[in-house]
């Protein structure tokens, strides 16, 4: 009887993964930190410095959850994922939030039991080429050989993009996205192909970084946020809310170095924003000065960008689509009212 | 009546002695070899002189990036992430307990040899875990707790090593001795494990420990992702060893084991006085070799997120203000995998003169 039980038991649940579900903001709340999934080492987005401290745009946002849930942005435990594990290790709970380059697509979305809370950053497919090919779009570049790594989605767009404006290319294939900047390196191509974030990086592995440049066109989609699991509205609510309170607090001026004058300030926005009037943190479930403590100890999403990817950082990434909706760009937050 | 008397020995004919005939017999006997000797040499030659020129005459020791002007190595990003490579994330503060554990494994496996007294040995063998781990990780005698996620690097790929090393090794005797038992049950047991685990690859064992168990788990379990890969190495190390050890045990001649019986010894007695001690003792070899590709075989963990020695090379080249260092990481790297590889064999063959009891 008990071994038909036990059987039963461990063939039920072999049957059905338990996903974690429940309420992540209270048990957050009740271990006192946030564990965050982060990548195993991507330039600019989450990477560790000579000290050992991550560092990124992807950390600064698990910074900011944990600032508006915990206080303290440095309650964080962070954990390296590999793309392979990323997803089961947000469905089995080893993590409670997923800042980890991870593309938005409907598949990932609808199939995998997660949601996606927004996007911290548009990416894109790219080009590098060398300077002197003397190119200044990548409408100029029929005929040119690229250096492809094999099997990729990147390979894919790059031949629907010629194919659609009548061009040709020749490649060469590699296995590793290093074999592959290696053979742009010893000049077996004209230009490289891959998500624009990466180019740049790729463009500083350069001998010389200056002879080289990434042209303006955006062939593909890849846009990189957040992701929780579906389910836990609440959690939910509050990830997408720190996302918009980092873009918020950019629009209205507000930055790590004066949001303390901004406490005092007459504007209703930021009043709002700062929970010096509203309800805006309660009705999160979060404390009032929530997004006080996301701008006192992360900043606004501006200079988190600047900081990490932007033009303080040697990868000098332009602000692009990641602008603010009213200078260019497609960052818009929802009112904090 | 002729008197003999003795010759003073005449020195050997330079043509049978010497350097120049050292070179003649072994790199110049015949046009054929010599041909060989010579090629050898140029391709020494073409591969030497620009391999010491960038790993030593070219390269930056000092200074900062910005002062770089030689074309060789740029060593400086190795000083710069040498903790990082070393102790992963392990606060910088408390870097004495992993290079204690160090010390005292040092200490262990060199006095090992000199210490004859079984008792102590014994004693020896089964706190020495205990202390390192408590060392390592913390949380008891007032240290200070040291998450997992904070090991890395070299550091952790000792402690992956020496887990599975360890480990494995009185699981997989027990194995070998079950796949050689006349109990049909446990038999079948231990040859379907052993085989199963030796017919898949440990990449799979690894995904299955990080990917696929957490799902099975209810919530709130936080099962650490280190542990459940060691289990999963441990287990696999372990079928191989079996089947090394099997070899040993039917090599021994069928006359130990009846001997062993006609001395009205028991199995367990038979098995541990008279024949693991001869069975092991011709494995050693075999056991050694097993040994270091499981410690190479231990970087397979940066599949799943774990930051050993070799994954680290990435991650520090993924700091925005150190890109593209990865040739130095990578000769750092297997340089000390060369250097801890070639001390295992050394230490291995050590103990094989030890217990080499043949006349």
């Amino acid at each position: 009887m008990k071994l038909t039980k036990i059987a039963l038991l461990f063939g039920l649940t072999a049957l059905v993964p338990t996903f974690a579900s429940a309420d992540t903001l209270a048990q957050v709340l009740k271990k006192g930190t946030l564990n965050c999934g982060v990548s195993t080492g991507i330039p600019g987005f989450s990477a560790t410095d000579s000290k050992g401290v991550w560092k990124g745009i992807d950390v600064d946002f698990c910074r900011a959850v944990a600032s508006a849930v915990l206080g303290d942005a440095s309650k964080i435990k962070y954990i390296p994922l590999t793309a392979k594990e990323r997803f089961t290790a947000l469905q089995s709970g080893e993590i409670d939030v997923l800042s980890r380059a991870s593309t938005w697509t409907a598949t990932r979305d609808t199939s995998l039991g997660l949601n996606f809370a927004g996007v911290n950053y548009y990416d894109g497919q790219g080009f590098l080429v060398n300077k002197s090919l003397g190119i200044n779009s990548a409408k100029e570049l029929d005929g040119a050989t690229f250096c492809i790594q094999a099997g990729t989605t990147t390979e894919l767009n790059l031949t629907d993009y010629f194919k659609a404006n009548n061009m040709e290319y020749k490649s060469v294939t590699y296995d590793t996205s290093g074999q592959t900047i290696d053979g742009f390196k010893k000049g077996r191509c004209d230009a490289v192909t891959s998500d624009a974030s990466q180019l740049y990086g790729l463009r500083l592995k350069m001998k010389d970084p200056s002879s080289v440049k990434v042209l303006p066109e955006i062939i593909s989609k890849e846009p990189l946020g957040p992701v929780v699991r579906q389910g836990d509205d609440v959690w939910f609510n509050v990830v997408r809310w720190t996302l918009f309170a980092l873009l918020e607090a950019e629009e209205l001026g507000v930055s790590s170095m004066n949001v303390d004058k901004m406490l005092k300030s007459d504007n209703p926005s930021v009043k709002r924003l700062l929970g010096t009037s509203g309800k805006a943190g309660e009705n999160l479930g979060l404390k009032s000065d929530w997004a006080y403590q996301i701008v006192k100890n992360v900043g606004n999403y501006g200079e988190s960008f600047d900081k990490h990817v932007g033009k303080d950082s040697p990868l000098n990434i332009d602000r692009g689509l990641n602008n603010l909706w009213n200078k260019g760009g497609l960052m818009y937050s929802m009112p904090v009212r | 009546m002729p008197v003999y008397t003795m010759k003073e020995t005449k020195p050997a004919p330079s043509t049978s002695k010497g350097v120049v005939f050292w070179l003649r017999e072994n790199l110049f006997p015949d046009i054929k070899n010599s041909l060989l000797t010579l090629t050898g040499f140029y391709f020494l030659y073409l591969a030497i002189p620009p391999l010491l020129t960038w790993m030593i005459f070219d390269a930056t020791w000092s200074g900062t990036q910005e002062e770089i002007v030689n074309e060789g190595a740029r060593w400086i990003f190795i000083i710069e992430k040498f903790d990082q490579f070393i102790y992963g994330f392990y606060p910088e503060s408390l870097h004495w307990r992993p290079n204690l554990v160090l010390l005292i494994t040092v200490l262990f496996l060199g006095s090992f040899k000199f210490v004859g007294n079984i008792k102590v040995k014994i004693v020896a063998i089964l706190t020495y875990p205990f202390i390192c781990f408590v060392l390592i990780s913390g949380g008891w005698f007032g240290l200070e707790t040291v998450g997992t996620e904070k090991w890395g690097g070299l550091m952790l790929t000792l402690v992956v090593a020496a887990v599975g090393i360890i480990a494995s090794f009185p699981i997989g005797i027990v194995l070998a001795l079950g796949r050689q038992s006349d109990m049909p049950i446990v038999k079948t047991l231990c040859i379907g494990f052993i085989e199963f685990i030796r017919g898949v690859p440990l990449i799979t064992i690894l995904f299955m420990a990080s990917v696929v168990l957490p799902l099975f788990f209810s919530d709130g379990i936080d099962f650490d992702k280190l542990l459940r890969a060691l289990i999963g190495i441990t287990l696999f190390q372990a079928a191989y060893i079996a089947e090394v050890v099997r070899g040993g045990l039917q090599a021994i001649p069928k006359g130990q084991y009846e001997a062993a019986k006609s001395l009205g010894l028991g199995y367990w007695q038979g098995m541990i006085f008279i024949i693991l001690p001869q069975a092991l003792k011709i494995s050693i070899p075999n056991l050694v070799g097993s040994f270091i590709s499981l410690f190479k075989d231990t970087t397979l963990v940066l599949i799943i997120g774990l930051f050993d020695i070799l994954a680290m090379v990435t991650l520090t080249n993924s700091d925005t203000l150190w890109l593209g260092y990865e040739i130095e990481g990578y000769v750092f790297v297997t340089f000390i995998y060369w250097v801890i590889c070639f001390s295992m064999s050394q230490y291995s063959k050590s103990i094989e003169r030890k217990f080499n009891t043949e006349h």
